[in-house]
C-alpha cells in the first residue's frame, strides 16, 4: 500500500481515539439507562483544564487525571439531578453542554495559544515492524494502545460478564434487576460517573496529544461531543460498533481533506461537515425499522419482498435500552 | 411556612439565583478578577446609556422570536435542538430573496417584506425536516436537529465562499452588504429597527394567546404531557408534533430574517449567533409562558450586551455571559428538584 495513504490512515486512528473514548463512555452510561447530553461541553472544558494543569505542573499525567475528574464531576451533576432529584436528564445535560463550553472559553482565555507539553508516539518494538499493520496500529501514542484495550475490554465486560449483564439489566428492565438484588440507582450513579470520566479523558487527548494546545474558539473541538453522542446511537449501544463508528466518521473527515486538493472550489469547512448528512442517513437506516408506517407498508407487500426488506431492516435496526432516560423508583 | 405555598416556590427560585451569582463570582475569582467590578461592568454595559439599552433590544428581538417558537415544541414535549439551523436557514432564504428581488424594480419595502416571509418559510422547511425524520424515520429530534445544524452551517459557508461570494474573493466576513434601501429602517442613530421590535412583540403576544387561550394550545399541551393518552382521546398526535415543528421553524426563520435585514445586512457564517441554544435555555426557565419568556429573554440579552465590556475593561472573555446564563438555568433546575423532594410533590 502507498506509504502516504498508510500514514494518513494511521492519523485517522490517532484522531479517532478521543472519539472512541467518548462514545464508549457514553455507551456505558446509556446502557445503564441514563442519557448524559453534556459531552460537548465536557470535552471542551477538560481539554482546556487538562492543558492548563499540564502547563502549570509540567505533568501530562496530572493533565489527564484532571480531565477524567472533571468529566466525572459533570456526570455526577447529571446523575444527582436525574436520579436523586428526578429532573429531566435532557434539560440538565443540555444546560451543562452549553455552560461547560462557555466556562472553557472564559477560564481558558489566559492559556490561549500558550505552548505546553504533549504526548509523543511510543512505537511498540517488534509489532511496529509488521508490514502495513505496524505503521497503522503500532507507531501510535500510549492512549491509542489504551483505546484498543478499552474497545475489547468494554465489549467483553458488557456482554460476557455477570456485572455486565447487570449493567444491561438496569438499563433495560430495572425492576427485574432490582428484584435480583441489584441496587439500580447506585449502579446508575456509578456507570454515569464512570462513563463521564471516559468522556472527560477525550478532552486532554486532544489538547495534550492529537491537537496539542488550547486555542479557544478556534480549537476545532466544538461539535466533537455531539458527534460522540450520535455515534453512540449509530453504534447501537455496542462498544465495538461505537468504535467502528468513530473510525468511520474521522475517516470521512480525512477523506474530505484529501479530496480538498482536487476539489479546490469547495471550502474545507464544507467538507468537514460532510459526515453529518451521512450520519443522519445512518440514523435513519437504523431507526426506520421502528417506525409505524414502515410496518404497515410492509404488511401490504407481497411475501417475498416483505421478507427481504424486513430482514434487511432488522439487521440494521438498533433499539435503545428500554428504560433509557426513565427514572427508577424501588417501591 | 406552608410548604406548598407559592412563596415557598419563590424562595427556591431566589436561592437558585443566589447560587448562580455565587458560582459566577467563584468563576471570576478563579480567573483572578474582582466579581463586583465585573458585575458592575455587566450592568453599566447593558443599561449605562440609552444607546446600550437599545442595543439590548436589538439582541432581544431574535432571542425573543426564537424562544417564542420554541414554546410550541416545548409544549408538545419535543426538544428542538435544531433551532439553530432553522434560524440559519431563515437567514439564508431571506438573503436569497433579497438577492433575487433587489434589481426587480419592486418597491424596497415590499422586497423586505417578501424576504422576511421567505425567511419564515426557510425556517419552517428546515424544522419540518426534523419533524419528518422524527415522525416518519424514527430519528430522535435531538440528533436529527443537531446534524441539520451542522449541515446548515456548511450550506452558509458554501454560499459565502461559492455562489454568493463577494466580488473578488470570498471571506469569512460574509456576503456583500445589501444597499441601504434594503435595510429595515432604524431608530435615530441607534441599531434598533422598530419594525423588528414590533415583529417580536407581536410574535410573543400571538404565542401567548395561542398556547393559553385556544383549543389548539390545550391539545398541544395534552400531546406534550402524555402523548399516548392524547392519541387515545382522539388528538392526531403526529400531526400536532409536525405542526409544533413547523410553527417553531416559522419563528426561528423570522429570527434569521431579522438578523439579515436589521442587524448584519448580509449573510455571515455564524448568522444564528447562538440565539437558538440560548432560546432553549430561556424556554426551560419559563414554564411555557410567553410573557415570562419575553422578560427572561430581555435579561439574557442584557447579559449578552453587558458582557461586551468585559474584554475592553477587564481583559476577560465575554463568554462570562454564557456561564451566568447556564448556571442560572442549572441551579433553577436543581433547586426545583430539591423543592419537589422536600414537599414530596412530583
Amino acid at each position: 500500500m502507498n506509504e502516504t495513504i498508510l500514514i494518513g490512515l494511521a492519523g485517522v486512528i490517532a484522531a479517532a481515539t478521543p472519539v472512541v473514548f467518548a462514545s464508549i463512555g457514553e455507551t456505558i452510561t446509556e446502557r445503564a439507562g441514563v442519557i448524559n447530553l453534556s459531552a460537548n461541553g465536557t470535552i471542551l472544558l477538560t481539554a482546556m483544564a487538562g492543558f492548563a494543569v499540564a502547563v502549570n505542573t509540567g505533568s501530562l499525567l496530572l493533565g489527564f487525571l484532571t480531565g477524567a475528574l472533571i468529566g466525572a464531576l459533570v456526570a455526577a451533576i447529571v446523575a444527582f439531578s436525574s436520579i436523586t432529584l428526578k429532573q429531566s436528564q435532557v434539560a440538565v445535560g443540555f444546560v451543562l453542554a452549553l455552560m461547560c463550553r462557555d466556562l472553557a472559553y472564559f477560564l481558558g482565555d489566559p492559556y490561549n495559544s500558550v505552548s505546553g507539553p504533549f504526548l509523543t508516539p511510543t512505537p511498540i518494538p517488534l509489532l511496529k515492524d509488521i508490514p502495513v499493520l505496524g505503521t497503522l496500529l503500532f507507531k501510535q501514542d500510549i492512549l491509542v494502545y489504551l483505546s484498543y484495550l478499552l474497545i475489547i475490554g468494554a465489549a467483553l465486560y458488557m456482554f460476557k460478564t455477570r456485572p455486565g449483564l447487570i449493567l444491561r439489566g438496569i438499563g433495560e428492565r430495572p425492576a427485574a434487576a432490582f428484584v435480583r438484588g441489584a441496587n439500580v440507582n447506585r449502579l446508575r450513579y456509578l456507570y454515569t460517573i464512570l462513563g463521564g470520566a471516559m468522556v472527560g479523558l477525550a478532552g486532554p487527548m486532544y489538547s495534550l496529544s492529537y491537537k496539542a494546545g488550547w486555542k479557544g474558539t478556534i480549537s476545532g473541538l466544538d461539535g466533537i461531543g455531539w458527534i460522540a453522542l450520535a455515534i453512540t446511537i449509530f453504534g447501537g449501544w455496542s462498544p465495538i460498533k461505537a468504535a467502528f463508528g468513530s473510525y468511520f466518521f474521522v475517516f470521512l473527515q480525512w477523506l474530505g481533506l484529501v479530496l480538498q486538493s482536487s476539489l479546490t472550489n469547495i471550502p474545507s469547512q464544507v467538507l468537514q461537515v460532510a459526515p453529518f448528512p451521512l450520519m443522519i442517513l445512518a440514523l435513519l437506516l437504523v431507526n426506520i425499522g421502528n417506525a409505524e408506517w414502515v410496518e404497515r407498508a410492509l404488511a401490504a407487500m407481497p411475501d417475498r419482498l416483505r421478507h427481504l426488506i424486513s430482514g434487511l431492516l432488522r439487521s440494521l435496526r438498533s433499539s435503545p435500552p428500554a428504560s433509557l432516560g426513565v427514572p427508577f423508583e424501588n417501591e | 411556612m406552608n410548604k406548598n405555598s407559592k412563596s415557598f416556590e419563590l424562595l427556591f427560585r431566589g436561592l437558585a439565583i443566589l447560587l448562580a451569582v455565587l458560582f459566577a463570582s467563584l468563576v471570576l475569582l478563579l480567573a483572578k478578577a474582582n466579581p463586583l467590578e465585573a458585575f458592575r461592568y455587566l450592568i453599566v454595559g447593558a443599561f449605562g446609556t440609552t444607546g446600550k439599552i437599545l442595543d439590548v433590544l436589538v439582541s432581544w428581538v431574535p432571542l425573543a422570536l426564537a424562544t417564542a417558537g420554541l414554546l410550541f415544541t416545548f409544549t408538545a414535549g419535543l426538544w428542538n435542538i435544531g433551532v439553530e439551523g432553522q434560524i440559519t436557514l431563515g437567514a439564508v432564504f431571506t438573503t436569497a430573496a433579497l438577492r433575487l428581488l433587489m434589481n426587480s424594480g419592486l418597491p424596497p419595502g415590499l422586497i423586505i417584506f417578501l424576504a422576511i416571509l421567505a425567511g419564515a418559510l426557510g425556517g419552517a422547511l428546515w424544522a419540518s425536516l426534523v419533524g419528518v425524520l422524527k415522525i416518519y424515520g424514527g430519528v430522535n429530534e435531538i440528533f436529527g436537529g443537531l446534524g441539520l445544524n451542522f449541515v446548515s452551517v456548511a450550506i452558509t459557508i458554501w454560499l459565502i465562499f461559492g455562489p454568493w461570494k463577494r466580488p473578488g474573493t470570498g471571506s469569512m466576513s460574509g456576503t456583500e452588504p445589501f444597499p441601504r434601501e434594503l435595510h429595515l429602517p432604524v431608530l435615530g442613530n441607534s441599531n434598533l429597527s422598530v419594525w423588528s421590535l414590533v415583529l417580536a412583540v407581536l410574535g410573543i403576544v400571538l404565542v401567548y394567546i395561542l398556547l393559553r387561550n385556544t383549543y389548539f394550545g390545550l391539545r398541544l399541551r395534552a400531546v406534550g404531557k402524555n402523548s399516548r393518552a392524547a392519541f387515545l382521546l382522539g388528538v392526531p398526535t403526529n400531526r400536532y408534533a409536525m405542526l409544533a415543528f413547523f410553527l417553531c421553524g416559522i419563528f426561528a426563520g423570522l429570527a434569521g430574517a431579522v438578523q439579515v435585514t436589521a442587524v448584519y445586512y448580509r449573510l455571515i457564517p455564524s448568522i444564528s449567533s447562538g440565539y437558538g441554544f440560548l432560546g432553549l435555555l430561556v424556554a426551560m426557565l419559563v414554564n411555557f409562558n410567553a410573557i415570562w419568556a419575553a422578560l427572561v429573554a430581555f435579561f439574557f440579552a442584557a447579559l449578552n450586551i453587558g458582557s461586551i465590556q468585559l474584554p475592553l475593561m477587564m481583559r476577560l472573555d465575554s463568554t462570562l455571559s454564557g456561564v451566568i446564563q447556564g448556571s442560572l438555568v442549572l441551579f433553577v433546575l436543581l433547586m426545583d428538584g430539591v423543592r419537589r423532594r422536600i414537599t414530596g410533590k412530583r
